[in-house]
């Protein structure tokens, strides 16, 4: 379904959709049993640009970032209104398959969640899963090469995932993500739990990505905001207040709620 | 990565779930079919004659009084011995005991000692209660037997609630100037009351189905009185149960059957108790 | 001045007779503590009585027969002329029974429990896990009188071959009492292995059965042992349901179909007759519970290691 449409769409349009939205939802509500996490969101996010989501804690950033994945499919009481479209087709749809949308849609968690398994295994258990018939070896390499941690496990590939170090872990789980081959990457507060110098290390790693892959980053922390993203979305209570260039967004915010969240007032 | 393979994993998944499922019911149907075979079995045994009459070589005349009195007697000499040293054995390891290998010592012990087959624990009351403290095959024998063999469920039980007691609770009282004891006594038992409950009744419902550990001690099986004073022989339910179940004869099969649902009867009984009480108990918390 | 201090000082003596419980009240406190320490010393008691009872009688009994002929003998006759001690046909019967209650009750307890932790609704956890309660709680003998008169005429009427008194049956049942105890434990075990491991492994694109067999089954693998090795070490320990219908013929025997006799059974047997304390016979009572509290300690202490190893990872 999901894959066949994409193999048609993307080797002519890869080019005229370089500055297009690769991701976009149409009045998307979600709500838990009586509460509203987000309401009704409209944005686009472009194709290949790093994108971030700011606000205050609980407006519903999550939320939003998970329902690009259909994550939030594992809570039981969720309630949701709207489209979200992946390259048009809506995922949400009765007949798209979840498990498909996650092939294309990665994501890194705010915890490094390595399975308790080898370095080796984590990386190539997505891919053996999902019938990948190839040289497995290779896509462990590639992958980890590109989350930029190949030259410090490459000896110890068959070490437990849990001797890394939490940096080295979450660019592990990166990695794992990455040997999905997706086209998408969400993180969501993805150097909340790491030191300063991971941190400094994976926000590296995302100007890399950023070439070959669309980002959505989910972050509380505006520097890092300011300093990673091309664009920047602004979320107050569950509501989209303000979507626009990082720059414009920290430098002249259109909304008194913008400015007053960018320059610390409050959240 | 191909999208046929993706339809057979959903399969593969759905049939999984179905499997996990259906096996998942199997121990409820089990427990179905044990009780509609012994409810048919036995249940036109069950009268008040039944409820009333000793033991006898004659299936018509068979009774399980003696059983019932014999258990009742067993119950409450259990209680009265085991609650107050397991619970007390969990008062002093969660709330006095310092963290040294000594203690480490008594916790492994009692975790081991959960694990034992219940008829070492009978060999134990054989050689002490019986023989070494003289007590012949008594019923205070048999429930101080028991009560070994239920103190660590109670004492496992006990330290549970009394770990979920928030130690703010403790250091409210303490901060007034309290005592240890007055603490525990007047804040922290009271909190942990409706799990301790509900752990002692899962422990003497143990200590009424037991039967290996009374018959090792000598707790006859063919019994036409009832007891009438802790140092008196004495049976029980299962005792009784396994007494005419042994035999060959089809009417005493029945007669088991019979004797099986009034021990299932007390044990409902017991539990809805502890059910009950703990409703309360949280209730008025 | 002075009339001042003395006021003072009576004022303070006067309070400090109203707080004097003090010393009464820690000689008191010492007293319960005291008393509570040695209710939870009776569990050290209890064992070391367990062990000291078992090693002296024992004991008297390997004066009498060697150590090697006990272990390895394969005739059980104590009791009869000629008398022989070798304690294997009863280790036999007891495998035996506990074998089957494993093929039984492993796969299905870990069926069960999987659906109670990963697809399980709560309603239906609220309904089944209690069901599974019940049947845990249900006394041994009512297993041993199902497999007698139930279970063993069920399978008469397809398999006319077997006997009354047989393994397959008393096996049936120790199964379905130890069901209970693994469903809940690997439940236990299940819903303690994070959640972020599961949404890791949705998040590259997973089925549920994948998510469950991939990800969550070895992450929760000590603690399954664990809970496989506890209930085998019970099956062990079991008596009522194999002195009912397993029978009292102990023999060397892989066939499931014929009367045998467990250690469990055997130590009941004797129970119940008229064997006088010190003879021979009496002792063997000893020798084998000595044996059956050995392997059951053993693998106590196996299932303890397992648990912890999988806490120290999750906890």
């Amino acid at each position: 379904m999901i894959s066949n449409a994409i193999e048609k769409v993307l080797p002519d349009k890869k080019q005229e959709l370089n500055n297009d939205a690769v991701l976009q939802t149409k009045g998307l509500t979600i709500g838990y049993s009586h509460t509203v996490a987000v309401n009704n969101i409209s944005i686009s996010i472009p194709e290949r640009r790093i994108t971030a989501i700011i606000g205050p804690s609980g407006c519903g950033k999550s939320t939003l970032l998970r329902s690009f994945n259909r994550m939030n499919d594992f809570i039981p009481e969720v309630n949701l209104k709207g489209q979200v479209m992946y390259r048009g087709i809506d995922i949400y749809e009765k007949n798209v398959d979840p498990v498909e949308v996650r092939r294309k849609i990665g994501m890194v968690f705010q915890k490094p969640n390595p399975f308790p398994k080898s370095i080796f295994e984590n990386v190539s258990w997505g891919p053996l899963i999902n019938g990948f018939r190839k040289d497995i070896h290779e896509r462990v390499e590639q992958s980890l090469r590109r989350a930029a941690l190949w030259d410090e496990v490459k000896d110890r590939l068959n070490n437990s995932a849990l001797t890394l170090s939490g940096g080295q872990q979450q660019r592990l789980c990166i990695a794992r993500a990455l040997a999905m081959e997706p086209e998408v990457i969400l993180m969501d507060e993805p150097c909340s739990a790491l030191d300063p110098v991971s941190t400094a290390h994976i926000e590296d790693l995302m100007f890399e990505l950023k070439q070959n892959y669309t980002i959505v980053i989910v972050t509380h922390n505006m520097q890092q905001a300011s300093r990673v993203s091309k664009f920047t979305a602004f979320f107050d209570a569950g509501n989209l207040v303000e979507f626009g260039e990082t720059k414009n967004i920290f430098t002249l915010p259109q909304h008194k709620r913008t400015e007053d969240y960018v320059t610390g007032r409050f959240g | 990565m191909t999208t046929q393979n993706l339809t057979r994993r959903h399969r593969v998944a759905n049939l999984f779930h179905g499997f996990c499922f259906t096996v998942a019911w199997t121990g409820v149907v089990i427990l179905g079919i044990l009780l509609f075979h012994v409810t048919g079995e036995g249940l036109h045994w069950l009268d008040l004659q039944f409820l009333n009459d000793f033991p006898s070589r004659f299936p018509e005349k068979a009774g399980i009084r003696s059983a019932l009195f014999g258990t009742l007697w067993l119950i409450s000499l259990t209680a009265t011995i085991s609650i107050p040293l397991g619970v007390g054995a969990a008062i002093y390891l969660e709330e006095y005991a310092p963290k040294n290998s000594f203690t480490r010592f008594i916790d492994l012990n009692i975790s081991n000692l959960a694990g034992v087959p219940s008829i070492v624990y009978g060999m134990l009351g054989l050689v002490i209660f019986v023989r070494l403290f003289d007590l012949d095959r008594s019923v205070l024998a048999g429930s101080m037997t028991m009560s070994l063999l239920i103190l660590p469920i109670i004492i496992i039980a006990s330290r549970e609630s009394l770990r979920g007691v928030p130690s703010t609770l403790r250091q409210a009282a303490f901060a007034l100037g309290a005592t240890r004891w007055q603490t525990i006594y007047s804040h922290v038992l009271p909190a942990a009351l409706p799990g301790i409950l509900t752990g002692f009744i899962l422990a003497l419902s143990r200590a009424i189905g037991e039967t290996a550990p009374l018959i090792m001690i000598g707790a006859l099986t063919y019994v036409a009185f009832i007891p009438e004073g802790p140092m008196d022989e004495f049976t029980t339910l299962p005792i009784q149960i396994f007494n005419w179940a042994s035999r060959p004869q089809k009417d005493f099969h029945e007669l088991a059957a019979a004797g099986i649902l009034v021990l299932l009867i007390v044990l409902l009984f017991m539990n809805s108790f502890a059910v009950y009480i703990r409703h309360w108990l949280e209730r008025k918390i | 001045m002075k009339s001042n201090q003395t006021k003072i000082e009576s004022k303070l003596a006067s309070e400090a007779k109203v707080f004097r419980g003090g010393r009464a009240k820690s000689w008191r406190e010492e007293v319960i503590k005291t008393t509570l320490f040695f209710c939870a010393l009776i569990s050290v008691l209890t064992t070391f009585s367990i062990v000291f009872i078992l090693a002296q009688e024992a004991g008297g009994f390997f004066q009498d027969v060697s150590v090697f002929d006990f272990i390895f003998g394969t005739h059980w006759t104590p009791l009869l002329e000629p008398r022989s001690f070798g304690v294997l046909p009863l280790v036999c019967g007891t495998i035996l029974i506990v074998v089957g209650a494993a093929s039984l009750a492993l796969p299905i307890g870990l069926a069960t429990s999987i659906y109670l932790s990963e697809y399980a609704s709560i309603r239906i956890r609220s309904l089944l896990k209690p069901l599974l309660e019940v049947l845990a709680g249900i006394p041994t003998i009512v297993y041993g009188y199902f497999a007698l008169t139930f279970i063993t005429p069920l399978f008469r009427t397809f398999f006319p071959k077997i006997q009354i008194f047989n393994a397959f049956s008393a096996s049936i049942v120790v199964g379905i009492m130890i069901l209970p105890m693994i469903a809940s434990l690997c439940d236990n075990t299940f819903r303690a292995v994070p959640d972020s491991l599961r949404q890791g492994a949705y998040a590259v694109g997973a089925t549920q059965y994948e998510v469950t067999t991939g990800v969550v089954i070895p992450s929760a693998l000590s603690g399954v042992m664990s809970a496989f090795v506890l209930a085998l070490s019970r099956a062990i320990g079991e008596t009522m349901a194999v002195t009912l219908a397993a029978g009292a013929t102990p023999k060397m025997t892989m066939d499931p179909f014929v009367s045998i006799q467990t250690m469990t059974a055997y130590i009941v047997q004797v129970s119940l007759g008229d064997t006088p304390a010190g003879t021979i016979a009496y002792q063997t009572i000893f020798a084998v519970s000595a044996l059956l509290f050995i392997i059951t300690l053993c693998m106590n202490i196996v299932s303890h290691r397992l648990l912890h190893r999988f806490r120290e990872v999750y906890e």
